[in-house]
């Protein structure tokens, strides 16, 4: 109990001073996880519609597959990055291992399945109400998923505030890819990771709930722009 | 824009779902103008004709031939569905849709949803979204954004049911200014007083055959077939 008493008062402490390190912690974490968003977004997003508006032979096996890769564990993800990213893999040429950009790539593997199964859910829905009319007007799959995502698009709000949850929350893969490197690749959930190893719980809790708070804002801010919960919509 | 006059054939068409025959075989001729209803009992086939002449329901044999090439004549038909489906958009955004698609620009969509709203009596709701709409008011802007491209060709799927008598009446006047604008409209109803008031031919089916066709005055005042004559006097016909 007095370690989560000590916990809130590191993480006011920190917030009240703005201590350098934890603004420049929280940026990249910001930074890494809504670039990785935006990324998988605009591959998850048009997929995850195409996918509930198109029939076609292993299509069930296809969305069987999407659903498994929810589950990938990242660990298993960073170390795959990490090898095809490292100086002797394929892409070891271009030297991005231990940056913030491997983060990335790390954290779009893992929240693009999540994104894409969470819109197929929420299209399949909307494509059985649009089918007919979309059909009768004569639409090319293009403008069909056009129109799904921009009507669909509060439901598509779950899907990114998912995959966000998912990013921001993220250690195994990017400790991997990213190393940890103070003032280059540290991030939230790696900094924790730190403190509790070195023991500093305190830290570790303060850190642990400005990331909570973090993904909350985000949250409600993604709700309050998009207005969701606007009275009067339907 | 298509120019031609849209004349349609259908050569032994059949139409098979899970093996059990839902329409045909049909032999077809529909001209290139004026109103005809389609008119049978529950099961008969009405629904399915449509959507074969708009081709969005595969034939299981036979052919449908417009008298235009097939992807000119798609372009040129529009349908309205008898529970209208509305996009979750506004009003105008609704209208605007089909406009869209055509890929029109944006000064120019704005003029004619303007024209339609007020036509289609919404135009004081164009920025409510569409779902919120009274049943009449849905099926009104389903026939909006169906005429608003200008078909040369209008289907319709019992566009009046369920509706009260001064929806219905109002959408048989837009049905009857499409028509005398030149849109060659085919539309099924149960209603037989519907019918009489708009129909200038009448196609009756029956267990997924034409059991009749004739003018709209014939086909009232002096039926050939007997279960034809059952239909309009009220009887179950099977």
């Amino acid at each position: 109990m007095n370690e989560i008493w000590a916990g809130l008062q590191a993480a006011f402490r920190l917030i009240v001073t703005l201590d350098p390190d934890l603004v420049e912690i929280t940026a990249r974490s910001l930074q890494v996880s809504l670039s990785a968003l935006v990324i998988a977004s605009a591959l998850a997003l048009p997929f995850g519609t195409w996918l509930a508006i198109r029939r076609f032979r292993y299509r069930r096996a296809a969305i069987a597959t999407l659903n498994a890769l929810m589950g990938l564990p990242p660990v298993v993800v960073g170390l795959i990055v990490y090898l095809l990213l490292s100086r002797s893999g394929p892409f070891g040429v271009m030297g991005l291992l231990f940056t913030p950009t491997a983060m990335i790539v790390a954290q779009v593997i893992i929240i693009t399945p999540l994104i894409a199964s969470i819109t197929h859910q929420a299209m399949r829905e909307l494509w059985a109400e649009y089918h007919d009319l979309l059909i009768s007007l004569n639409t090319t799959n293009r403008q069909r998923i056009k129109t799904l995502i921009w009507d669909g698009r509060r439901s598509l709000m779950t899907a990114t505030l998912a995959g966000f949850g998912r990013a921001i929350g993220e250690v195994g893969a990017i400790m991997i890819v990213g190393g940890n490197i103070d003032h280059a690749t540290r991030v939230l959930t790696t900094a924790i990771a730190l403190e509790t190893g070195k023991g500093d719980f305190a830290l570790a809790l303060g850190l642990g709930f400005v990331l909570i708070s973090l993904a909350l804002l985000v949250n409600i801010a993604i709700h309050v722009l998009s207005r969701t919960e606007r009275d009067g919509r339907w | 824009m298509v120019s031609a006059p849209m004349s349609v054939n259908l050569n032994d068409v059949v139409v098979k779902r899970r093996g059990k025959t839902v329409l045909g075989p049909l032999m077809l001729d529909l001209g290139a103008a004026g109103f005809t209803i389609v008119l049978g009992p529950n099961g008969a086939g009405k629904t399915t004709l449509l959507k074969v002449l708009h081709g969005v329901e595969r034939v299981s044999s036979g052919s449908v031939e417009w008298s235009i090439p097939a992807a000119e004549a798609r372009q040129a038909q529009a349908y309205v569905f008898q529970s209208p489906i509305m996009l979750r958009r506004s009003v105008r955004q609704n209208l605007a849709y089909p406009l869209q698609l055509l890929g029109q620009n944006k000064a120019e969509i704005a003029k004619h949803v303007d024209a339609w709203a007020e036509r289609i009596g919404l135009q004081h709701r164009l920025d409510l979204p569409a779902p919120r709409l009274s049943g009449g008011e849905r099926q009104k802007l389903a026939l909006g954004r169906a005429l608003i491209r200008k078909p040369h060709v209008l289907f319709l799927d019992e566009p009046c049911a369920n509706l009260d008598g001064r929806s219905t009446r109002e959408i048989e006047s837009l049905l009857q200014g499409a028509k005398d604008a030149g849109t060659r409209i085919i539309m099924t109803t149960h209603d037989l007083g519907q019918a009489r008031r708009l129909a200038d031919d009448v196609l009756f089916l029956l267990n997924g055959a034409v059991h009749e066709q004739a003018p709209a005055p014939t086909f009232f005042g002096n039926p050939r077939r007997p279960e034809t004559r059952a239909f309009l006097e009220g009887d179950i016909v099977e």
